[in-house]
């Protein structure tokens, strides 16, 4: 509980889009991804020039470039299933490279790629440039109700304390010699699971007594108020209408 | 695995969101009934409790291993509403913090692995359950069956919202059979580690499992060296008529948003064929197909006869179906009701809630089970 609840995606940095009040961005990123989703994949152009208006911005909040290609591995398990989509899908088919793929497949392989990266790379910005506090106060902001808003600060306030108590639990385990190696182990892991549940329970029922003790009635106090002035949500709003331009220009284009 | 942007196209997406909110909202009220005021730290922590158990890794062989999915042990220990919340946050903020799963798709996440898994995983815990004669034992066979339908379900409802809006033109039968072939197998592993996990909780607290409460005995007092019964807790009655007029609130917000989405949303729908009627097309077994008995039917096709404007007459039936599902709907929601309401007038303290199992009879026999986890 004493270190910083920095996240792993979290780069510490003063740039204008670290600035930015959080709720402007999560609006601009979701504008943003809506957009990419609803560009038609024939126009290619266009994907192109989404990925340079993120590189735009990633160059603006100073984000260097082998940080953020290195934070879009995420993404590996499901371009190996993209990739298997040419193989399986329906329709004409045609020739590369002396393999029968199927045209509709290559589309939808490539829509599921460039769309995927694209929202991939944009959340990554946003966790990159956006603290977790702030995140949640943008949560806030943008009118989540508040109960959820509290509930998802908790589980990042302790998410650490709880995958901490789980790795003293492995140190325990295997300190006495544990070893899992296959089903029959199972038993001890599960009774780890039950027992880190119990923990994790009871933790939040003191939380609750020592919230309470202190004058907690169902709301939390906002002590920072963020606000957004006018030039912000300009500066925020820039990404996602360029965006809507390029998709507009591709709809009628295509 | 998180289904990413740009895999379900923009109007399905827009409305596996609406059904998620819906659910979120929904699940909000219940959880505040469920844990009260305590709701905000307590299922903080319990869905920081599975994102952590996402992580524990269980070792299948040969090197392979599973994790957790989380959502039916999440059920079953705390609630199907608080279930919901939680895995709902855990899937936000992984979407938002770690990029797993895409924004727009959040919906579609919400809705598969959130609502689906929870809410089928509880409703077979909870059946079988009342079949099962109540005890440890058949708490944990419950739990089984629950995770082992749940997982698959999951895939299920995957592949229907696949079907109605993938952007991508595989057969509709392969998604099916890979996704709930995968998903059969994961499952079993799923229900193995939920009933363990149930099991290990049961042992050692077992107030806490909010799927077996029922098992709580009543309380005894010992008055003089003779158990008697304590007295009943005092019920809460007077907050049933303040929720039945939130409840009518809800229904009718949840019935015009779908009529809405009926009516109108249908107008941009696809006018093509879906992708199973597709296939049929594309492979030619349609050819010998006879006309389906309900073919003449008012409403084939989802259009209603003599109404020439295809989208007109397609947002028209969309609206009459969903008006005969919820009549249908309220229907049996009011028999059960009414039959819960004749026989439920003697069901005793079914819960006593925490902090009372010292007196139990049901104290824990197995502590010493949990202990070398515990010696960290």
């Amino acid at each position: 509980m004493g270190a910083g609840h920095a996240h792993r995606l979290y780069r510490q940095g003063h740039s204008p889009v670290h600035a930015l009040p959080p709720h402007t961005k999560l609006t601009a990123v979701f504008c943003f991804v809506v957009v990419v989703v609803s560009t038609p994949r024939e126009a290619m152009w266009a994907f192109a020039a989404y990925a340079l208006l993120l590189a735009s911005v990633a160059y603006a909040a100073h984000v260097p470039p082998l940080f953020w290609l290195k934070r879009l591995l995420i993404e590996v398990p499901f371009v190996a299933f993209a990739l298997l989509l040419p193989f399986v899908a329906e329709g004409e088919r045609t020739e590369v490279l002396g393999m029968s793929l199927s045209v509709h497949g290559l589309w939808g392989a490539w829509n599921v790629l460039a769309k995927g990266t694209l929202g991939v790379a944009a959340s990554v910005l946003l966790a990159a440039t956006t603290d977790l506090r702030e995140l949640l106060l943008g949560l806030q902001r943008l009118k989540l109700p508040p109960l959820l808003v509290q509930i998802a600060s908790f589980m990042i306030r302790y998410g650490d304390v709880v995958t901490d108590e789980m790795r003293r639990m492995k140190i325990a385990r295997e300190s006495r010699g544990f070893e899992a190696r296959g089903v029959r182990q199972w038993g001890v892991l599960a009774k780890s699971a039950g027992a880190l549940f119990i923990r994790s329970y009871e933790r939040g029922e003191r939380v609750h007594l020592a919230m309470v003790s202190r004058g907690y009635a169902g709301s939390m106090p906002v002590i920072d108020e963020a606000t957004a002035t006018r030039a912000q949500w300009t500066y925020a709003l820039t990404l996602p209408l360029t965006a809507l331009a390029v998709c507009l220009l591709g709809w009628t284009l295509s | 695995m998180h289904v990413p942007d740009g895999f379900i196209n923009a109007p399905v997406s827009v409305a596996a969101g609406a059904v998620a909110v819906g659910a979120v909202a929904v699940s909000l009220r219940g959880a505040r009934r469920e844990l009260d005021e305590r709701t905000a730290p307590l299922a903080g922590l319990v869905a920081a409790f599975i994102f952590a158990v996402q992580m524990l890794n269980f070792p299948v062989a040969a090197g392979t291993s599973g994790h957790l999915l989380g959502g039916a042990l999440a059920a079953i220990l705390v609630g199907p509403y608080t279930a919901v919340l939680c895995v709902s946050v855990v899937l936000l903020m992984q979407g938002l913090l770690f990029a797993d799963g895409g924004l727009t798709a959040l919906g579609v996440n919400i809705t598969v692995m959130a609502c689906v898994t929870t809410v089928v995983a509880y409703a077979i815990f909870r059946g079988l359950a009342k079949v099962l004669p109540a005890g440890r034992r058949s708490v944990t066979a419950a739990a089984f069956t629950a995770a082992l339908v749940s997982v698959p379900a999951a895939a299920a409802a995957f592949t229907l919202i696949y079907a109605i809006g993938g952007t991508t033109d595989v057969s509709l039968g392969k998604v099916a059979t890979a996704m709930i072939g995968v998903h059969v197998l994961i499952g079993i592993g799923e229900a193995a580690i939920t009933a363990l996990t149930v099991g290990a909780v049961i042992a050692v607290r077992p107030d806490l499992v909010h799927g077996a409460r029922g098992l709580t005995a009543p309380l005894k007092l010992r008055v003089g060296g003779e158990l008697i019964d304590a007295p009943a807790a005092p019920a809460a009655a007077p907050a049933s008529a303040a929720s039945a007029t939130s409840h009518r609130k809800l229904w009718a917000a949840g019935l015009v948003t779908s009529l809405v989405l009926a009516g109108f949303v249908s107008f941009y729908a696809s006018t093509n064929p879906d992708g199973l009627e597709k296939v049929a097309h594309d492979k030619g077994f349609d050819k010998g197909e006879k006309e389906h008995d309900a073919a003449d039917s008012p409403l084939a096709d989802y259009g209603v006869k003599d109404i020439t404007n295809t989208r007109l007459s397609g947002g028209l039936a969309g609206i009459i179906g969903v008006g005969v599902t919820v009549v249908a709907g309220s229907a049996v929601f009011w028999a059960v009701r009414r039959r819960r309401a004749t026989d439920g007038t003697d069901t005793g303290p079914a819960s006593t809630g925490a902090g009372v199992t010292a007196t139990a009879p049901a104290t824990p026999a197995a502590t010493p089970a949990a202990k070398p986890a515990e010696n960290a």
